[in-house]
C-alpha cells in the first residue's frame, strides 16, 4: 500500500507520521507542498504542525498551497486522506471537511494524553479496531472544535463524528472535554467518510516503551482495510 | 488604490481573546468595559483605479482567504 505524507513549510510531525506509516507496512513517500502532483497513492497524509507559521488562521495559507489541488481531486474520488492536527486545521479550511478549529476555550496551549471514543466504525479509518476507547496525545493551541448548529446536526444525522475526547470509560462529557471543543468532538469525517480529520495524534503512539500502542491499532486498522 | 477590511468574528461566536482582554481591562480599572471582541485588521493596495472594480475584488478575496465564513464576518470600509 502507498501512501504519501505532504510536508508544508512550518510542518513538523511528517517524519514521526513517516516512521509510523512505515512500520505498519505503507510504502511511504514524502511530497512537497509546491508539487502539483501527488505520485499513485492509497492514502494521503496531512501531518500536524504549524504550516506558514499559523498566519492568518491556522492552516488557511496551506489549504490554498499549490499540492492542495491535487489533495482535493484525490479526495472527491473517493481517495482516503487523513489530516491530523495542523492537518485537520488545513482540510477544515479548504471546505474538504465540515466547521472549523477555534483556539482552546482557556487560550492555552495543550500537550498530553487523552482519551477519546470512537463514534463510528463503519469507515475504513476504525472498522476492525476492537476497542471503544483510545488513549492517544494532543499537542495544540487551536483545536476547539466549532460549527453551526445547523451543520452539527447533519454531522450528528450523517455519523460524520469521528471520535470525541472521553475519559478511559468513555464519558465524553464536559468535564473531559480539554478545550473547548462542540459536543467534545476531537475528529470528524466527510459526509463519505473518505476524510478523516482529527486533533490526537496517533502516530505518537506507536510504541510501548515511549508511549501507549493505541496508535498502532489505528494504522494497523488501516494498513489492513485498504 | 487602498482598500481597508476589518474581519470579527460572528455574534455568538466564542471569543477567549476577546475575553482575557475585557477581564485585563476590568483589572486595570476600567470596570465598565463589559465586553470586548477582538479581530483583524487589513490594508490592501490593489492595482485598480475603479473603486467599485477594486472592492468587488476583495470582496471575493474575504470569501476565499481572509475570512473563514463559518466563525468571521467581513467587512470592506
Amino acid at each position: 500500500m502507498k501512501s504519501s505524507v505532504i510536508i508544508f513549510p512550518g510542518s513538523n510531525c511528517d517524519r514521526d507520521m513517516d516512521v509510523a506509516l512505515k512500520k505498519f507496512g505503507f510504502e511511504n513517500q514524502m511530497v512537497w507542498h509546491n508539487d502539483e502532483e501527488i505520485p499513485k497513492s492509497d492514502l494521503i497524509v496531512l501531518p500536524g504542525g504549524f504550516s506558514y507559521g499559523d498566519y492568518l488562521r491556522c492552516g488557511s495559507i496551506a489549504g490554498k498551497s499549490r499540492i492542495i489541488k491535487s489533495v482535493i481531486n484525490f479526495a472527491n474520488s473517493g481517495g482516503l486522506v487523513l489530516g491530523i492536527c495542523n492537518g485537520f486545521q488545513i482540510l477544515t479550511e479548504t471546505g474538504l471537511l465540515p466547521g472549523i478549529l477555534q483556539q482552546n476555550k482557556y487560550l492555552n496551549f495543550i500537550c498530553k494524553n487523552v482519551f477519546v471514543k470512537i463514534k463510528n466504525k463503519e469507515n475504513k479509518f476504525f472498522k476492525d479496531i476492537k476497542k471503544e476507547v483510545l488513549e492517544l496525545h494532543i499537542a495544540h493551541n487551536e483545536g476547539n472544535y466549532f460549527c453551526s448548529n445547523d451543520e452539527l446536526k447533519s454531522i450528528e444525522d450523517n455519523g460524520q463524528i469521528a471520535v470525541t475526547y472521553c475519559d478511559n470509560k468513555g464519558n465524553d462529557n464536559e468535564e473531559n472535554n480539554p478545550n473547548g471543543a462542540l459536543k467534545n468532538i476531537a475528529g470528524v469525517f466527510n459526509k463519505n467518510k473518505n476524510i478523516l480529520g482529527m486533533m490526537p495524534h496517533p502516530e505518537r503512539m506507536i510504541d510501548q516503551y515511549l508511549s501507549g500502542e493505541d496508535g498502532s491499532l489505528f494504522f494497523e486498522n488501516l494498513i489492513g482495510s485498504l | 488604490m487602498k482598500v481597508k477590511v476589518i474581519v470579527t468574528l460572528k455574534n455568538g461566536v466564542l471569543d477567549p481573546q476577546g475575553k482575557a482582554i475585557q477581564q485585563t481591562l476590568n483589572g486595570m480599572s476600567f470596570e465598565n468595559v463589559s465586553e470586548v471582541r477582538q479581530g483583524k485588521y487589513f490594508d490592501i493596495e490593489v492595482k485598480e483605479s475603479d473603486e467599485s472594480k477594486a472592492k468587488t475584488q476583495v470582496e471575493d478575496m474575504c470569501k476565499k482567504l481572509l475570512a473563514n465564513l463559518v466563525i468571521e464576518d467581513y467587512k470592506i470600509l
